[in-house]
């Protein structure tokens, strides 16, 4: 299994540990993750609101380079899955769009035929990974463990190939198989507000107080998320969301593939555990060692 | 486009806009809206929204552009889809968004009180010369574009991130970052002219 990754800006910075539990991941499921060269930002939806044929081109010139390995471009990003399916989209399906973007791409020598298929990283692990291969790679008991699973917006829409626009399961059902347990969650592809945690805090910040809520609510231990900017307003913002809730709350948010490497006994400092801004140990102190597990579990 | 005079006024445009925005992508639909309300139901923000997207549709099929665009609504809209997923008459309403947002940057049309339109720019403005978003640079250029005084409320955060190495303050350009500003270039020319 040999994939084009696609990181995304911000997997280089705030959501550092992201990109490293993907790579940790993919190593011990044997994914080969081939990072782009010199990919650059997918311009994601805001440069869609400034030129639209431009916002095509930046993003096409990724999927340009990736054209020739031929392999699946994989992303760990919500708003890059989004904005690389549908330049992806477009380039396969409008042949209008196709010729001015290609004419632009031509100025760099580049290209695109509209071979490549645009993957989220949670796709490949539940539908490319052979089943039951990370069951038989399960080392600790996370029987004990409440994960709420958040799928956020521009995983399931408009783009989702593998999972429901409006009741996605995808991550109740990866949480299941990291033997955990998968908290009904019906706000799972509800908005967080997005970039409007920037713009227009407070109508963000209620969007995550009702997510956050929700999540106690149904005693959930962490909220899993699929997504950097998700992550950032659920994580970086938990106490101006315990201000509106009108208590003080500490709820660790997890990227799914740091709950797949806790499930396999990776070692914690291989996925970026130690810089999470809520302490985990209520919840680590959840997850215990399988009788034959080998490893006990780092909380690094 | 036929939007490329930044002096016409508003009123202007509403025709030749509509003809547009028509023109999109699936944009034939717009004229098949029956005005049910699923999409103002949809959508997360739409209680903060001068106008709800039921209203605007309305407002764009009559003409009103001018109350559209100065609304915060497009503003507002968080990209979440919702609205585009559950239309009955398949209208895509958060590309009409996008084009919306495109017609108010290009005649410098900003809302009252909201900086969407400077966060959108600052952001375009990191791909244009770094060819990436670097995170730091980019809150900080828009921190000081939109309440630079209310940056300090972000530094507690920016610094439990730096904590934890998840702030980088460098940003470094892409090997291509020329390739990059050619095809942008070559884009801006081919669209501008046409």
């Amino acid at each position: 299994m040999t994939y084009t990754f696609y990181p995304g800006c911000a997997l280089e910075a705030s959501a550092i540990p992201y990109d490293q539990a993907t790579r940790a991941v993919s190593n011990a499921l044997g994914i080969e993750m081939v990072e782009l060269d010199d990919w650059n930002c997918c311009g994601a939806t805001c440069y869609t609101s400034m030129a639209e044929i431009t916002s095509f081109a930046v993003s096409a010139r990724n999927l340009a380079l990736a054209e020739p390995a031929g392999h699946d471009v994989v992303t760990c990003c919500n708003g890059c899955y989004m904005t690389l399916s549908k330049t992806n989209t477009y380039m396969q399906e409008d042949k209008r769009i196709r010729e001015r973007v290609n004419a632009g791409l031509a100025a760099a020598g580049l290209n695109y035929e509209g071979t490549i298929k645009v993957r989220h990283f949670l796709d490949v692990i539940l539908n490319d990974v052979p089943e039951g291969a990370i069951a038989s790679k399960v080392k600790a008991d996370l029987s004990g463990l409440h994960v709420a699973p958040y799928h956020g917006c521009q995983l399931v829409r408009p783009y989702a190939t593998f999972l429901d626009a409006e009741f996605p399961k995808a991550l109740d059902a990866l949480i299941e198989m990291c033997g955990a347990v998968a908290v009904d969650y019906p706000l799972t592809a509800k908005c967080c507000g997005g970039m409007l945690m920037q713009t227009s805090k407070a109508v963000s910040v209620d969007l995550c107080a009702s997510l956050m809520k929700l999540a106690m609510d149904r005693g959930a231990d962490c909220i899993l998320t699929a997504c950097p900017l998700c992550h950032m307003n659920l994580e970086g913002y938990q106490d101006a969301i315990g201000q509106r809730m009108g208590r003080e709350i500490q709820l660790p948010i997890v990227y799914f593939p740091q709950l797949v490497g806790l499930a396999m006994g990776l070692p914690g400092e291989s996925l970026g555990l130690a810089a999470s801004l809520i302490p985990l140990d209520d919840m680590l102190a959840k997850i215990k060692p399988l009788s034959e597990a080998t490893e006990p579990v780092a909380a690094g | 486009m036929a939007l490329d005079e930044p002096n016409r006024n508003v009123e202007d445009l509403d025709t030749q806009f509509v003809e547009d925005v028509l023109r999109m992508p699936d944009g034939e639909k717009l004229k098949t809206c029956i005005q049910c309300g699923t999409c103002s139901a949809s959508c997360p923000t739409s209680d903060a929204m001068d106008y709800s997207p039921r209203q605007i549709i309305a407002y764009f099929r009559a003409g009103m552009l001018d109350k559209v665009l100065r609304s915060n609504t497009v503003w507002m809209c968080a990209s979440c889809y919702s609205c585009a997923t559950r239309c009955p008459s398949g209208i895509k309403f958060t590309d009409l968004m996008y084009e919306l947002k495109r017609l108010a940057l290009q005649h410098g049309i900003e809302p009252p009180q909201e900086s969407g339109p400077i966060l959108t720019q600052t952001f375009v403005d990191m791909v244009k010369r770094y060819g990436r978003n670097p995170e730091s640079r980019f809150m900080t250029v828009f921190t000081m574009r939109s309440n630079p005084f209310g940056g300090i409320k972000q530094l507690p955060l920016a610094f439990k991130l730096w904590q934890r190495g998840r702030l980088k303050l460098g940003a470094p350009s892409i090997r291509g970052i020329e390739d990059l500003r050619k095809i942008m270039e070559a884009v801006e020319a081919e669209e501008g002219s046409s």
